[in-house]
C-alpha cells in the first residue's frame, strides 16, 4: 500500500488539520501570549506588560469569587450528579425485587421508562433549559414560588436567583437536574455488561444491596465513573455553567457577583469591559485549573484495573 | 469503544437470562421488613425523580396555550383555551421561524462538514503510518479538554479579520473546527476496528487510496458515523456559547441565542406568552426526534465515554 501514500496522506489531512489549527490551536497559542500585553481588543495596538495582568488578577476580588464558584462546581456538581446516577441506575438495573425464582439481578418494574424519561434533559440545549427554571425560579409569577403559595406556605417566598445567598445554589440545581439522566444512562449500560453470576455469589454469600453495590457494582464500574468525573467537570467549569450563570442570573453573574464563574469573567471582560488582554489571562487561569483537575481526577481515581 | 460495534446486552435481558441456579437463602423476617422499606424509599426516589423531569417540560407547553395574563397572575392553572395565536405570533413577528432556518442551515452545513472531514482525518491516522501521526492526533484530542473560551477571545479577532464574523459560513467553519476533536477521536478508535482485509484487496485492485476510503471504508463505518453524527447534531443544535460570541448581528441569530435575546430584550412590557411558544417550539423537535430514535441517540451520545 505505498504508491501514493503520502500525497494521499497530505491529500487527506491538510483541510482538517488546516481548519483546526486556524480556528482552535492558533487561538489557543495567541490568547496565552496575548495574556502578557495590554491589548484591548478594540484597537490593534499593543505592548507587552510582562506580568502586570497576572499581579492584577491576585488582586481582583471578582476573580477570587469566580474561582470559588468554579472550584465549588467542578467539586459539588460531580459529587452530586454522579451520587445520584449511581442510585438511580442502581436501583433501576439492580435493585428489583428478588423474586422466588425468579432471575437473581433484575430491574426495578419499568425500567426502560425511566430511562428514557431521565434521559429527555440531555438532548435539551442547556440554553432553554435554564431560560424554562429562570421563570420557574421568578419570585412573583414563578412555578415555584405559586406552588409552594398553592400548598399554603406563603411565608416561603425565597427570591431565589435574586438572594446572593441562593442564588449560586439555584443554578448548581439547574446543571444537576440536567445531567443526572446522562449518566444514569451511561452507568446503566456499563451495570449491564457486568456479569450476572457475579451478583450469583454475592447473593450466596448474603450480601445485602448497599454491600452488592459498594463491593461488585462500584468496583467494576470505576472507569467509567472516573471518565464521567472528568467530563462533567470540564462542563461545570466550562461551557455549561457559562449558559446557565449568564441566562439565568442578574448582571449576569448574580447580585453581588454571587454565581460569577470564571468562564463567564473570562467573556466579559473581553466582550464587555474592552480588556481583551486580561480576559486571557483570567483564561489562563482557567486553562490550569481544567488541567489540574483533571489530573488530581486521573491521579487519585487511579486503581488496579478489574479485569472481568 | 465497543459500544458500537457490539452493544452490551439491555439490563432486561440479562434479568431475563436463564433462571439461576442458586436458590433464594432463607432470609429472617426482619431483613424482609427492612427491604420492603428499602424498596419503597427508592421506588419513590425513581418516580420522584421522573416526576421533576417531567413536570417544567410539561409547565412550559401547558404555559405556551396561555395568555400573557394567566401565565403571571396564575402558573398552574391550566389554560383557559388554547391559545394558538401563540405560536403564530412567535414563529413571525419573534422571527423564531428565521432563527429556525439559520440553526438548520448552519447545524445542516457544520455536520456534514464535520463527519467529511472528521472521518478523512480519522481513517488517516487510524490506518497509516507516517512520522508525526502520533503528534496529530494528541493535538486533536487535547482539544476536549481544554476550555474553549480561552480561544473565543482571539478567535472572535481572527474570525473577524478573515470577514467571517457574523456570517452563517464562518459559523459553520468554526463548529466543524471545534467538532473536530471528539469525532476524530471517536472515528479513529472506531476505523481500528473495522478489517484491513477488504481494503487491502481493492487496492491490489487497482483502487486508489481516495476510492478505496469513499467507496469501502466509509459504507462500513457507517454505524460509527451515525453514533458520531447524532452526537455532533445535538451538540450543534444546542450550541449556546460559539454563537453568542461571534454571532451577534440579530438577523443571523440560532435558535438557542434567539430565544435568550428574546428573554433579554423583552423586559417586562414583553410577550411572554410567544416567548413560552418559542421555547417550546425549540424543545419540541429535539425530544420528538429522541423518542423516535431512543435506542441511537442514547448510543451516539455515550459512546464515547464507554471504552
Amino acid at each position: 500500500m505505498q504508491h501514493g501514500k503520502y500525497r494521499f496522506i497530505v491529500g487527506f489531512l491538510a483541510i482538517p488539520l488546516g481548519l483546526y489549527a486556524l480556528f482552535v490551536i492558533w487561538p489557543f497559542v495567541q490568547s496565552i501570549y496575548y495574556s502578557f500585553t495590554d491589548w484591548t481588543g478594540l484597537s490593534p495596538d499593543f505592548r507587552m506588560v510582562g506580568l502586570d495582568n497576572y499581579a492584577r488578577m491576585l488582586d481582583d476580588d471578582v476573580f477570587w469569587k469566580s474561582l470559588r464558584h468554579s472550584l465549588l462546581f467542578a467539586l459539588l456538581l460531580p459529587l452530586v450528579t454522579l451520587g445520584l446516577a449511581l442510585f438511580f441506575a442502581f436501583m433501576i438495573n439492580v435493585g428489583g425485587r428478588r423474586r422466588k425464582g425468579g432471575p437473581v439481578i433484575s430491574g426495578v418494574r419499568g425500567s426502560s421508562f425511566y430511562k428514557i424519561v431521565y434521559f429527555f434533559p440531555q438532548v435539551l440545549s442547556i440554553a432553554i433549559v435554564a431560560l424554562l427554571f429562570a421563570f420557574a425560579f421568578n419570585p412573583d409569577s414563578g412555578a415555584i414560588n405559586s406552588a409552594l403559595r398553592a400548598v399554603g406556605l406563603d411565608g416561603v417566598q425565597p427570591l431565589w436567583l435574586g438572594d446572593p445567598d441562593l442564588a449560586l445554589w439555584c443554578v448548581m440545581g439547574v446543571l444537576v437536574w440536567s445531567t443526572v439522566g446522562f449518566f444514569v444512562v451511561l452507568f446503566s449500560a456499563g451495570m449491564a455488561s457486568i456479569p450476572a453470576d457475579l451478583y450469583e455469589a454475592a447473593l450466596l454469600d448474603g450480601a445485602g444491596r448497599a454491600s452488592t453495590f459498594f463491593r461488585i457494582t462500584l468496583p467494576l464500574l470505576w472507569d467509567t465513573v472516573q471518565s464521567g468525573w472528568v467530563y462533567i467537570g470540564i462542563l461545570a467549569l466550562g461551557a455549561e455553567s457559562f449558559a446557565v450563570v449568564q441566562i439565568m442570573t442578574t448582571g449576569p453573574g448574580g447580585p453581588d457577583y454571587s454565581t460569577t464563574v470564571m468562564v463567564l469573567y473570562v467573556y466579559q471582560k473581553a466582550f464587555r469591559d474592552g480588556q481583551a488582554a486580561y480576559a486571557t489571562t483570567i483564561g489562563v487561569a482557567l486553562l490550569v485549573v481544567t488541567l489540574a483537575f483533571a489530573a488530581v481526577v486521573m491521579r487519585l481515581g487511579r486503581r488496579e484495573r478489574l479485569e472481568y | 469503544m465497543t459500544r458500537t460495534t457490539d452493544t452490551p446486552p439491555p439490563a432486561d435481558a440479562v434479568a431475563e437470562g436463564p433462571a439461576p441456579v442458586a436458590k433464594e437463602p432463607a432470609r429472617g423476617e426482619r431483613e424482609k421488613k427492612e427491604g420492603t422499606v428499602l424498596n419503597v424509599f427508592s421506588h419513590g426516589m425513581l418516580v420522584l425523580w421522573a416526576f421533576m423531569v417531567v413536570l417544567p417540560l410539561l409547565w412550559a407547553v401547558m404555559t405556551s396555550f396561555k395568555d400573557d395574563n394567566a401565565i403571571f397572575g396564575s402558573p398552574w392553572s391550566p389554560p383557559d383555551r388554547l391559545h394558538f395565536e401563540n405560536w403564530a405570533r412567535a414563529w413571525t413577528d419573534a422571527d423564531m421561524g428565521d432563527y429556525f432556518l439559520n440553526t438548520v442551515l448552519v447545524v445542516g452545513g457544520s455536520l456534514l462538514g464535520t463527519l467529511v472531514l472528521g472521518s478523512m482525518a480519522a481513517y488517516v491516522l487510524a490506518r497509516f503510518d507516517f512520522p508525526g501521526n502520533r503528534l496529530v492526533y494528541f493535538l486533536f484530542i487535547g482539544g476536549m479538554s481544554f476550555p474553549i473560551m480561552l480561544a473565543l477571545v482571539p478567535l472572535f479577532y481572527v474570525v473577524n479579520n478573515m470577514g467571517l464574523l457574523n456570517t452563517l459560513h464562518g459559523l459553520i467553519l468554526v463548529y466543524i473546527a471545534y467538532s473536530l476533536p471528539f469525532t476524530v477521536f471517536f472515528l479513529t478508535a472506531f476505523f481500528r476496528t473495522l478489517p484491513t482485509s477488504i481494503a487491502e484487496a481493492a487496492f491490489v485492485d487497482g483502487a486508489s487510496h481516495s476510492r478505496t476510503f469513499f467507496q469501502i471504508m466509509l459504507p462500513m463505518a457507517k454505524p460509527g458515523l451515525i453514533s458520531v453524527g447524532i452526537f455532533n447534531f445535538l451538540g450543534q443544535w444546542n450550541q449556546y456559547m460559539l454563537p453568542t460570541v461571534l454571532n451577534t448581528e440579530p438577523d443571523k441569530r440560532v435558535l438557542t441565542q434567539g430565544l435568550v435575546q428574546l428573554a433579554a430584550s423583552q423586559g417586562y412590557k414583553g410577550d411572554w406568552s410567544g416567548l413560552f411558544a418559542g421555547l417550546v417550539m425549540a424543545m419540541l423537535p429535539v425530544l420528538a426526534a429522541y423518542i423516535v430514535f431512543q435506542r441511537q441517540v442514547v448510543q451516539g451520545l455515550t459512546a464515547g465515554a464507554l471504552k
